[in-house]
């Protein structure tokens, strides 16, 4: 009986990957624990092992595909002595030479990361643009910033030789060696320790969690020792530093490694928040983060890491920190969001526009300071308001914006505000539970509706 | 057969006799030459710096009963010794120091005007931090001086970052990291300790043994109440120093400044010392008997050691009665100071939050 060999999922959040090469060619017999393929995710190269003995029958997948999805048959192994039967099997299709495997066509990349519609206003016009993955951004931005100030360093929990534990920081120990990215033991509070004194030693530290869930170790030199000690000082003592990493539910990960930490960092005076959706906010803004001279907490959202999104091609792409952007232009109804959220919004006003009504989505961009006036002007256009948080709706950033709109701009209110949260429960493991909690563009459709009395 | 010894653990034995000798070679060349040989002009130095200190928390004392310094206030009587001793190794604008909340002491060992440190105890805009800091937040950037952290032990990780940023830039400077016995049961003392060992980051991590965690006596609260010996799992050589003679705390920070300065990473310094105050201003001290602060004061204290030493050198006594008279005066012009200056604008409130405007 032959048995379908199919493309591993080699992380909690890989949906493709490439088929980077073949160790074994048809007719080998393979055994348990036999190294049958490299295949690259989004994060690593990763070795394929056999679980079953047999002969190997037919590749269906050439090496050097991109794209395979996760499920698709990329192989077939016939039981011992067993001939082996061409495969029916496999996205390619049957009918292909025997002699060669036939490479199946890479399958369309997922399905497309809700876009901006409306260019954003800080890119001058006629820029010319280029695909760019969010994980790319980042590392794009660091870079330069290394090579613009030799003040600049990266240091965190494999960052350096492993090359990031979402490849986020590939590449830079090569350009800049270990002086400049520094891999640290597993000792969140003592690094985040380190990298603030460093900051007030003069050096212009880049310090990243391997989640943001780990920085609750750390939380007391981001807020007690760098948040405050400006004031503190009478302006004496100043902390450049930036603390940075994924943030927010990631996938079927639990609980402790799914949480939104925006609204608590938000809360704290003399920090900066930042928490980016796509990859040109995401280099323009973490730049700007890097050249700052105040603390920054720069939240990145791991399930954002592989999407690709057109990014300016310029030389030098920074952007202003508190300052909201219009994602989509609408009369009706504003949607805010941020982070992860502006793409579950783009897709909710996707779908209200089938239904006539036009949603403005709004990204905050920066949660610290908040651009209220940005809020403010889209509420007096739409009248309506919603609110869409991956994250727990008490004290969030939710109830910030609802305040906000109440103390502000009542006057402007034709409907009460709404927010779309995730559910108020630790995250569950369960695969629907989880997709239950977490807030989707199908929720953020319904509190549009009923804001719009539809 | 199992009689026969084998090359491999005498092999182990000896590696650890070396790593043994290597940990505890500070400690010796420290037992070896004790005292620092002071002129008798920088033994008078040390004398008026260690009086400064004292009659300045006298003073901050009294101002606190009176009202005028509020909040938590932890006063360095008795602990003289340890910041004048080992900041006098410094160099200065090239090294760095970071305390924890007890720092009155260790800004006044720079020479920092006692009018600004005593304008902050009172809070008013003429204090170094302009009266938002208070006295456990008190900062000098000139003089490298990193603060006056309040959350016990949070200073010693931050040391190594001012020890990573001499390192990183080739500067020469070493950090010194001062903490307390209490501080020294934080979990990220040793996550520092780990890490500035792996890199060796060119700090001294000073431990302050003034034997009470606050009201919790060292034996009370430590399994292991020899704190020099704390470094040992991260290959960190400890010297263990008498913190009540000047000099003996001078002589152990030459040893263990040139050895961090050769490049052989941190030192972990215990400085055995005692506050003859309660923890705090609101502490009454109940834990400890009345016989045991005497019997420190008659005959332990700092500055009546170097005084008698002074003395016994032949400096005329006239010399130190001049000193005493005019450290009470400076003492009394900057507590008059802070009292009488004005209390920061009320647009103080909503200035240093950020440095920038976004």
């Amino acid at each position: 009986m032959s048995i379908e060999l199919k493309m591993p999922a080699l992380s909690p959040t890989m949906e493709e990957g490439t088929l980077a090469k073949w160790l074994v060619k048809e007719g080998d017999t393979v055994k348990s624990g036999d190294i049958l393929a490299e295949i690259e995710t989004d994060k690593a190269t990763m070795e394929f092992e056999a679980v079953d003995e047999g002969v190997i029958g037919k590749l269906l997948v050439a090496e050097g595909t991109e794209g395979v999805k996760v499920g698709t048959v990329i192989a077939v192994i016939g039981g011992e002595g067993e001939a082996v039967v061409p495969a029916q099997a496999g996205t390619g299709g049957g009918e292909k030479p025997a002699s060669a495997p036939a490479p199946v066509a890479a399958a369309p990349a997922e399905r497309p990361a809700p876009a901006p519609r409306k260019a954003d206003p800080a890119v001058p016009a006629g820029t010319n643009m280029k695909m760019s993955t969010v994980r790319e951004a980042l590392r794009d931005a660091m870079a330069e910033e290394m090579r613009r100030d030799s003040r600049v360093f990266v240091m965190g929990e494999e960052v350096a030789e492993y090359q990031g534990a979402y490849k986020v920081t590939q590449g830079l120990l090569e350009e800049f060696g270990p002086q400049r990215v520094i891999d640290t033991p597993i000792t969140e509070y003592g690094f985040a320790g380190i990298g603030t004194g460093a900051a007030m030693g003069g050096l212009r530290p880049v310090i990243e969690f391997m989640t943001f869930n780990f920085a609750m170790q750390a939380i007391d030199h981001i807020i007690n020792s760098a948040a405050k000690t400006n004031y503190m000082s009478g302006g004496q003592m100043r902390c450049p530093v930036v603390f940075r990493g994924p943030n927010g539910a990631a996938s079927r990960v639990g609980a402790q490694h799914s949480q939104n930490y925006g609204p608590w960092y938000a809360s704290v005076p003399g920090l900066v928040v930042i928490a980016p959706y796509d990859a040109a906010d995401a280099k323009g803004l973490l730049k700007a983060a890097i050249r700052c001279e105040d603390p920054v907490v720069f939240l990145e959202n791991e399930l954002v890491y592989g999407r690709s999104f057109e990014l300016p091609e310029l030389d030098d792409h920074v952007l202003p920190i508190g300052k909201a952007r219009i994602m989509r232009e609408g009369k009706d109804v504003t949607i805010v969001s941020y982070s992860i959220g502006v793409g579950f919004a783009l897709e909710a006003a996707e779908l209200l526009a089938a239904e006539g009504i036009e949603a403005e989505v709004l990204d905050l961009r920066t949660l610290r300071p908040l651009d209220k006036e940005a809020v403010l002007t889209s509420l007096a256009k739409t009248n309506r308001l919603v609110v869409a948080e991956e994250g727990w709706p008490q004290c969030s950033i939710a109830s910030e914006v609802m305040a906000i709109c109440m103390e502000e701009g009542f006057d402007h209110l034709d409907a009460p505000v709404l927010r779309v949260c995730d559910e108020d429960v630790p995250l569950p493991y369960a695969a629907n539970l989880e997709k239950a909690a977490i807030i989707d563009a199908a929720r953020i459709a319904a509190a549009v509706r009923k804001v719009c009395y539809r | 057969m199992a009689k026969k010894p084998t090359a491999a653990p005498a092999a182990k034995a000896a590696a650890a006799t070396e790593e043994t000798f290597a940990l505890r070679s500070l400690q010796e060349a420290h037992a070896a030459n004790k005292r620092y040989a002071a002129s008798d002009e920088e033994l008078l130095h040390f004398y008026e710096q260690m009086v400064l200190i004292r009659r300045f928390e006298e003073k901050a004392g009294q101002l606190y009963g009176l009202g005028l310094i509020g909040g938590f206030c932890h006063l360095y009587i008795g602990q003289e010794a340890v910041a004048v001793g080992l900041q006098s190794a410094l160099e200065s604008g090239k090294d760095s120091v970071i305390t924890g909340y007890r720092d009155h002491g260790h800004m006044l060992a720079y020479g920092i005007d006692p009018k600004v440190i005593m304008a902050e105890l009172t809070g008013r805009a003429a204090g170094i931090s302009r009266g938002k800091g208070g006295s456990m937040h008190m900062f000098s950037t000139e003089h490298k001086f990193y603060g006056g952290h309040g959350i016990v032990g949070a200073q010693v990780p931050l040391g190594a970052g001012l020890a990573f940023a001499h390192k990183y830039r080739g500067d020469g400077g070493v950090c010194m990291a001062y903490f307390g016995d209490g501080a020294a049961n934080q979990g990220q003392v040793y996550e520092a300790f780990n890490m500035a060992s792996l890199w060796k980051l060119p700090i001294v991590f000073v431990v302050e043994n003034n034997g009470y965690a606050m009201g919790t006596a060292v034996k009370r609260g430590s399994a292991e109440t020899e704190f020099y010996r704390r470094g040992t799992a991260f290959r960190i050589p400890g010297m263990d120093v008498n913190g009540m003679d000047v000099l003996e705390v001078r002589a152990a920070a030459n040893i263990a400044l040139d050895y961090v300065r050769a490049g052989n990473g941190p030192v972990l310094m215990e400085l055995n010392t005692y506050r003859y105050r309660g923890h705090s201003m609101s502490d009454p001290a109940k834990y400890r008997s009345r016989e045991e602060v005497q019997e420190m004061r008659d005959k332990h204290d700092p500055i009546e050691g170097a005084k008698a030493e002074l003395l016994a050198r032949g400096v005329a006594e006239d010399r130190i009665k001049e000193i005493d008279k005019r450290i009470r005066s400076i003492v009394a012009e900057s507590a008059d100071f802070a009292e009488n200056s004005p209390e920061p604008d009320m647009t103080d409130l909503y200035t240093d939050v950020l440095v920038e405007s976004y």
